[in-house]
């Protein structure tokens, strides 16, 4: 692929950037994001009670965090373009639209990221009071930020339907709970007793929360970032189809 | 330099545009000229490549916009109905994302944006986000989004609606000064405006294409157009009424008031304008009429926009009060 189509994906991705910081969307996120999480792992999940040189206390709240926060960064993502009119603006220009949706798509990635990025302390703390392995941490990362991802393209996703943010908001919060619901134990015990394993070990696979546990364990296998990768481009291929047929009416 | 052949636009059951087809060259501004919901701005929508037509094709210099629509869009400057734009950004930071987005880098964009800013009077607010703006800065700073570009075509969805009187006079200015190396069409309601920018102009109505020509040739169309109207100081109206109808070149004549006395004469066919009001000049001077004004009406052209256009219009509220 040349340069000269990844320029206008930076500049998308610029422009929805300086969007992100300069509304209070990105500065809530980020600290309700970090509120939360620390509520859950320090207060819930009794962090230093468990003794525990590792951060399952902390990411074991990640799937549930990011259910109702990255629908709300995403949410705006196409409909405000929808509801401006700049849509127009941005399609008419010698940009393609899937350069316009990847560029919107990693500059919320990138917020997100951030978010992530500033747990870091975290880190440091259990580093300092024992040994944890490091290497499940960095695992435990990577799978929170391809999750994140999977979460992101499917607001994405919904917000190309409609250009109203709460609609959008609220469908991509229902399309991530069931990701995470067919995988949830909960559920898919409850499921055992009614339907064919095979079944529900299927419904299972599609779920972030099996994938999610996988990574979380420290085994980076391949069919898990594979996993998270599909869900991405799947939803952002689908936001270009609702882009297009909503352009042909 | 854009090239529309046979364009349709269908929504579910409703024809938005049906069957299109104009050419636009270099040093032409064409105006686009409809009642509302005619299609107007979907024909710029389709020629921007924002919505793909259902039929027909559009060529913009020398790339067909369903095949290349990244070098057609290139070459294109567009102002969309409404003027949007990004509301968080500053005045120059969305010129210098639009800038960058037409590939324009380092210096060159500096000075790209730095002519546009000039040209749209936008210096006073370059640092203000545009949501803090008046609607006629705000209009002014997308429509030099769609010139930043030095652009070879031009479309402008009602670029004066919203602004004030002297905005106005600016943007029709400098519509007619781009117009001398660009090929531009724009959308308006406001007829002078066609008459002040227009090198030719377009009427269309439900979809399609109901009069083509320049502005001249199109008020000719009117019923006045040709008639030679005459004020008279004094006189009685049914004098002046008997003496014009016995004219031969004159078709008939109508009193448009009595005081002061104001006579409207319409020529016969195959009866020039000038003849007739060369005829009448000797009437007026066989009668010693005391004259105050003898004119050629050129036709109006908003009496020719409602003849074409309102009984389409009369007849789909027919329909839709049916």
């Amino acid at each position: 692929m040349s340069t000269a189509s990844f320029s206008p994906i930076k500049t998308i991705a610029k422009r929805e950037l300086s969007g992100y910081f300069s509304s209070p969307v990105a500065f809530v996120f980020i600290v309700i994001f970090l509120l939360l999480a620390g509520f859950f792992t320090f207060m819930v999940a009794g962090f230093f009670e468990r003794g525990e040189a590792n951060l399952s206390a902390f990411f074991v709240w990640h799937p549930w965090l990011y259910l109702f926060l990255v629908p709300a960064v995403g949410m705006r993502m196409w409909s405000e373009e929808r509801r401006l009119g700049t849509i127009e603006l941005l399609l008419t220009m010698p940009v393609t639209p899937w350069q316009a949706i990847v560029g919107k798509f990693l500059a919320s990635w990138a917020v997100v990221a951030l978010a992530l990025a500033l747990t870091l302390p975290i880190v440091i703390t259990v580093n300092y009071l024992g040994n944890p392995d490091n290497g499940v941490i960095f695992a435990g990362y990577l799978g929170s930020l391809l999750m994140a991802g999977a979460y992101l393209a499917i607001s994405a996703m919904t917000s190309a339907m409609t250009r109203n943010q709460v609609v959008s908001f609220i469908l991509a919060v229902v399309l991530s709970l069931f990701l995470i619901l067919a995988g949830y134990p909960p559920v898919t015990n409850m499921l055992v007793q009614w339907a064919n394993p095979l079944v529900v070990d299927g419904i299972a696979a599609f779920s972030v929360m099996t994938h999610f546990e996988s990574i979380q364990k420290g085994v980076i296998d391949s069919r898990d970032v594979i996993y998270f990768l599909s869900v991405i481009v799947f939803a952002l291929f689908t936001t270009g189809v609702i882009l297009r047929a909503h352009r042909a009416g | 330099m854009i090239n529309v052949r046979n364009i349709k636009k269908t929504f579910g059951p409703k024809i938005a545009v049906n069957g299109i087809s104009f050419e636009v060259e270099k040093g032409e501004v064409l105006g686009f000229l409809g009642p509302n919901g005619a299609g107007k701005s979907t024909t710029m929508r389709m020629i921007t490549g924002f919505i793909p037509p259902s039929g027909g094709e559009i060529t913009i210099g020398k790339f067909k916009m369903n095949d290349q629509p990244i070098e057609a869009k290139r070459l294109i400057g567009y102002l969309p109905e409404n003027a949007p734009s990004y509301a968080d950004m500053t005045v120059l930071g969305f010129l210098n994302f639009a800038a960058e987005l037409r590939g324009l880098q380092g210096d060159a964009r500096k000075r790209a944006v730095g002519r546009a800013v000039e040209m749209c009077f936008l210096e006073t607010v370059l640092h203000q986000s545009v949501e803090t703006l008046s609607k006629g800065y705000r209009h002014r700073t997308c429509f030099a989004q769609s010139i930043v570009h030095d652009p070879e075509v031009l479309v402008l969805d009602e670029p004066t609606d919203g602004l004030d009187p002297n905005q106005k006079y600016e943007v029709r200015t400098l519509i007619r000064r781009m117009g001398e190396k660009k090929a531009i069409i724009f959308s308006t309601h406001i007829l002078e405006e066609v008459e002040a920018v227009c090198s030719r102009a377009i009427i269309i109505d439900r979809g399609k294409i109901v009069a083509n020509g320049t502005p001249r040739d199109l008020k000719q169309r009117s019923e006045h157009a040709g008639a030679v109207t005459l004020r008279l100081l004094d006189g009685s109206a049914a004098a002046v009424k008997g003496t014009i109808d016995g004219i031969s070149s004159v078709d008939r004549t109508v009193v448009i008031s009595e005081s002061p006395l104001t006579v409207r004469a319409y020529p016969r066919k195959n009866t020039s304008s000038d003849d007739l009001s060369r005829a009448l000049g000797e009437a007026a001077l066989r009668e010693r009429w005391q004259l105050q004004e003898l004119h050629i009406e050129e036709g109006r052209l908003d009496e020719v926009f409602r003849n074409i256009t309102l009984p389409d219009t009369a007849a789909a509220a027919k329909e839709a009060s049916k």
